[in-house]
C-alpha cells in the first residue's frame, strides 16, 4: 500500500464525509418531530374541537341519530350508535321517566316513556338531551386502553384506529358517558369523533348538519371569534357528569339535574 | 345488519333507562380470568409457605401445589384470549405497551411470573431430571429412551447432586418462593387493579378491590390445591385396595397408611385456608359497610343492586353458602375428608360468586344510575360469540388448567408417593 492510495483515501473520506452531512441536512429538512418537540406544539395549537348542545332546542325528530349512522357507517338497525337522543319526563310527584329507544333513531313517535301512560297534566317538566363523545380533555377511554390503539388528536379529539384495537373493551368500561361500542362490523372500539374527516374539511359534523333546530354546534375553543365560543365564554353552560373529572368539552345549554 | 351482530346485546337484557350503548361487555370469560390467576396465585403461596416460612407440615403439599401452579398459570391468560374481539391482536400488548392502562402491564408481569415459577419448578425437579436421565434400564424402548432424553435436555447439563449442590439449589429455590410470593401477589393485585381503577363503574372503584382480590385469590387457591390432593388420594386409595386384593405391589402403602397421610396433610392446610378465608371475609365486609355508611351518590343504585337484585348472589350464594358454612364445616371438631370436600368446594364456589357478583354485578347496573341490565349465560350456543361467552367457553377454560396439569404431572410427578414403613425388597 503507497502513499499515493493513502491520499486517495483521504480524499475519498472527505468527500464521504461530505455527502454524508449534506445528507444529514437534508433528512433533517423532513425529520420526524421529537415526542418533546410534538408535545411543545401539541400544547399550543390554535385548534380545539368542543362541541355546544342547546336543548332548549331539541325537539327529539331523531335526524341527528339517523344522519350519524348514515354518515358513520354504523349499521342502521344495530341498537348501537354514535349519538343519540334522551327523553325525560319529570312527573309532579316527583318521579323521573327517561328512555332512548333506539337511540331516538326514528325520533320519539310513542307518547309513553318507560312503557308508562303520561297524562300531560302530571307532568312537571318534560325535555330532550343530544348526547355524543364529550371528548374528554382528561379521556378515562385512551388512558385504559392496554395498546394505545385510541388516542387524542393534537386538536383534541378521542380517535380509534380500528387496524389496531385488540377489542378488549376495556374503553367501554372506563367511559362515564356509555360512549363507546363495539363496532357490529369491524368489531373494534368505535365512538362519535365529531365526525373527524369533516370538520377538517370545513364542513360541519353530520348530526349539527341534519339538525332543523340548530341544536347542536361544533365549535374552535382557541378562537375567541367563533360564535360556539362566545356563548360558552359568555352564557351559562354545563357539562356531563364533571364529578369524574374527565373534563368534558361538551357544553350543556339548559341542562338538568335529573340528566345523567 | 341485523340485531344479533351487535357484541353483548344476545345475552344482556336492558331495564327501565339505560343508555343505548350500555351491554354486558365484560362476560364470562372475564369472571373466569380473575379465578384462574386467583388459584395460580393462591397455589403458589401454599407452595412458598413452606419453601419459605419452613411450614414443614405443608412438604408434600409443597411440590404438587407448585406444578400444579405452573398449569394454573399457562392457562391463566386462556380467558383473555377468548374474550378479545381481534384475539389474533393480544399480541399487540408486548408490541406497544401503552402504560397507563392496567391491562399493559399483563405482559411484563405475566412473564416475569412465568419465568419465576419455571426456574422454581426446575430446582425442584432438577435430582428428578438427573435420576431419569441417568437411570439405566435393562431393554428400553422407544417412548422410554425417548422420554430419557427429554430429561436429558431439562436437566441443561447441570448433573452434580452432590451436598454442595443440593444446598445451592435449596438456596435458590427458597429466593424464588420468596420473590414469587410479591410477583403472585402482584399478579392477581393487579387484576383487581384493573376493575379497582374504573372509575365510571361505581361498584368496582375502590382501593381495597387488589387486596381483596388477593385474599380471595389465596382462599380458592388454597382450597382447589387441597381438593385436587384429595381427588387424586382418592384415586390412589382405590388402587390400594384393588392392589391388596390381587396381592400386588407390596411396596406400595396400604389403604389405611393413605387414609390417615390423606387426612393428617388436610387438617394441616385447612387451618391455612381458614385464616385466609377470615381476611377475605373481613376486607369483603368492610368495603361493604363503608359503602353504606358513606352513601354517596351513586349508593341508591349500589343499594338496590346489592340488597335486592343481586341479594341472592351476593349474600345467599357467596356469603352463606361459599363463606359461612364452609367456614362452619372446617372449624368443626375432627374434619373428615367428606366434609372436607364439601367445603372445599362450597368455598371455591364461593370465590367464583364473588368474581362473577364483582364482574357481572358491576354491570348491571346502568350509568345512568336509573336502570339495569341482567346477564343471561348463553347455555347452549348457536354461534362462536355465544359459545365462548357462554357456559360450554367458561367450562373450556376452566378445564384447561386440569388437562395441562395431567400432562405436566407426567414430566414433573407431583403427587405425594407415600409408601409403606417396612420396606421388602
Amino acid at each position: 500500500m503507497g502513499p499515493n492510495r493513502r491520499e486517495l483515501n483521504r480524499r475519498d473520506f472527505l468527500k464521504l464525509s461530505a455527502k454524508a452531512a449534506a445528507g444529514a441536512g437534508l433528512l433533517g429538512a423532513f425529520r420526524v418531530l421529537a415526542p418533546g418537540e410534538a408535545r411543545a406544539i401539541a400544547q399550543t395549537p390554535n385548534l380545539r374541537w368542543i362541541f355546544l348542545v342547546d336543548t332548549y332546542k331539541c325537539v327529539g325528530c331523531g335526524m341527528c341519530v339517523r344522519a350519524c349512522k348514515l354518515e358513520n357507517e354504523t349499521p342502521y338497525d344495530a341498537p348501537v350508535t354514535r349519538t343519540w337522543v334522551e327523553r325525560y319526563v319529570v312527573l309532579k310527584d316527583g318521579t323521573l321517566l327517561a328512555d332512548s329507544p333506539l337511540g331516538a333513531r326514528d325520533g320519539f313517535k310513542d307518547p309513553r316513556t318507560m312503557g308508562r301512560d303520561v297524562r300531560p297534566e302530571d307532568i312537571k317538566k318534560a325535555f330532550f338531551v343530544p348526547k355524543l363523545c364529550n371528548q374528554c380533555d382528561k379521556p378515562p377511554c385512551i388512558q385504559v386502553c392496554p395498546v394505545g390503539a385510541t388516542y387524542k388528536s393534537w386538536d383534541g379529539i378521542a380517535l380509534v384506529d380500528r387496524k389496531w384495537c385488540i377489542g378488549c373493551g376495556y374503553c367501554i368500561m372506563g367511559c362515564p358517558y356509555g360512549v363507546r361500542f363495539f363496532h357490529p362490523v369491524h368489531n373494534v372500539a368505535e365512538k362519535c369523533n365529531f365526525c373527524y374527516h369533516r370538520i377538517h374539511k370545513g364542513l360541519k359534523p353530520a348530526c349539527e348538519y341534519a339538525c332543523p333546530f340548530g341544536a347542536r354546534h361544533v365549535g374552535n375553543l382557541k378562537d375567541p371569534n367563533d360564535p360556539v365560543t362566545k356563548i360558552i365564554f359568555t352564557e351559562r353552560v354545563s357539562v356531563l357528569k364533571d364529578e369524574y373529572g374527565t373534563k368534558p368539552v361538551v357544553y350543556y345549554l339548559g341542562l338538568d339535574e335529573v340528566v345523567r | 345488519m341485523t340485531e344479533q351482530a351487535v357484541h353483548a346485546a344476545e345475552w344482556t337484557e336492558k331495564l327501565l333507562f339505560t343508555y343505548p350503548n350500555e351491554y354486558i361487555y365484560w362476560s364470562i370469560q372475564i369472571v373466569m380470568y380473575p379465578l384462574l390467576t386467583g388459584l395460580v396465585a393462591g397455589a403458589f403461596v401454599l407452595s412458598s409457605l413452606y419453601h419459605v416460612f419452613g411450614q414443614k407440615d405443608l412438604k408434600d403439599m409443597a411440590k404438587f401445589s407448585l406444578v400444579f401452579s405452573f398449569a394454573l398459570l399457562i392457562a391463566a391468560p386462556s380467558p383473555l384470549i377468548l374474550h378479545l374481539l381481534q384475539p389474533q391482536r393480544g399480541i399487540y400488548v408486548f408490541f406497544t405497551p401503552h402504560f397507563t392502562s392496567a391491562i399493559s402491564a399483563f405482559g411484563i408481569v405475566f412473564f416475569t411470573y412465568f419465568v419465576i415459577v419455571a426456574t422454581e419448578v426446575w430446582f425442584v425437579y432438577r435430582p428428578y431430571f438427573v435420576e431419569q436421565a441417568t437411570a439405566t434400564r435393562r431393554e428400553e424402548t422407544f417412548a422410554g429412551s425417548l422420554r430419557r432424553k427429554m430429561y436429558k435436555v431439562l436437566t441443561l447439563g447441570a448433573y452434580d447432586l452432590g451436598p454442595r449442590a443440593m444446598r445451592e439449589d435449596e438456596r435458590a429455590i427458597k429466593i424464588l418462593a420468596g420473590v414469587g410470593i410479591p410477583v403472585a401477589a402482584f399478579l392477581h393485585g393487579y387484576a383487581g387493579f384493573i376493575f379497582g381503577s374504573v372509575k365510571a363503574n361505581a361498584l368496582w372503584m375502590t382501593p381495597l378491590m387488589p387486596v381483596i382480590f388477593i385474599m380471595s385469590a389465596i382462599v380458592s387457591g388454597v382450597a382447589l390445591c387441597m381438593l385436587t390432593y384429595i381427588i387424586i388420594m382418592e384415586w390412589k386409595k382405590m388402587m390400594a385396595k384393588r392392589a391388596r386384593r390381587s396381592r400386588f405391589a407390596p411396596d406400595r402403602a396400604s389403604y389405611e397408611e393413605l387414609k390417615g397421610a390423606e387426612v393428617d396433610l388436610i387438617r394441616k392446610t385447612s387451618r391455612y385456608l381458614i385464616l385466609f378465608l377470615i381476611i377475605a371475609l373481613t376486607l369483603e365486609l368492610l368495603d361493604l359497610v363503608f359503602r353504606g355508611y358513606t352513601a354517596v351518590k351513586n349508593w341508591e343504585i349500589l343499594r338496590q343492586v346489592i340488597y335486592g337484585r343481586d341479594f341472592n348472589n351476593i349474600f345467599i350464594k357467596q356469603y352463606l353458602i361459599g363463606n359461612i358454612i364452609p367456614f362452619a364445616l372446617l372449624l368443626m371438631p375432627r374434619l373428615t375428608i367428606r366434609r372436607a370436600v364439601a367445603a372445599l368446594v362450597l368455598v371455591i364456589f364461593g370465590v367464583f360468586m364473588m368474581r362473577y357478583n364483582v364482574v357481572i354485578g358491576g354491570q348491571s347496573f346502568s350509568l345512568t344510575f336509573y336502570g339495569f341490565m341482567e346477564y343471561e349465560i348463553p347455555v347452549i350456543p348457536h354461534n362462536y360469540d355465544t359459545y365462548k361467552e357462554g357456559l360450554l367457553g367458561a367450562l373450556t377454560t376452566g378445564g384447561l388448567p386440569f388437562l395441562l396439569f395431567c400432562i405436566l404431572n407426567r414430566i414433573f410427578p407431583s403427587v405425594p408417593e407415600v409408601r409403606t414403613e417396612e420396606k421388602r425388597f
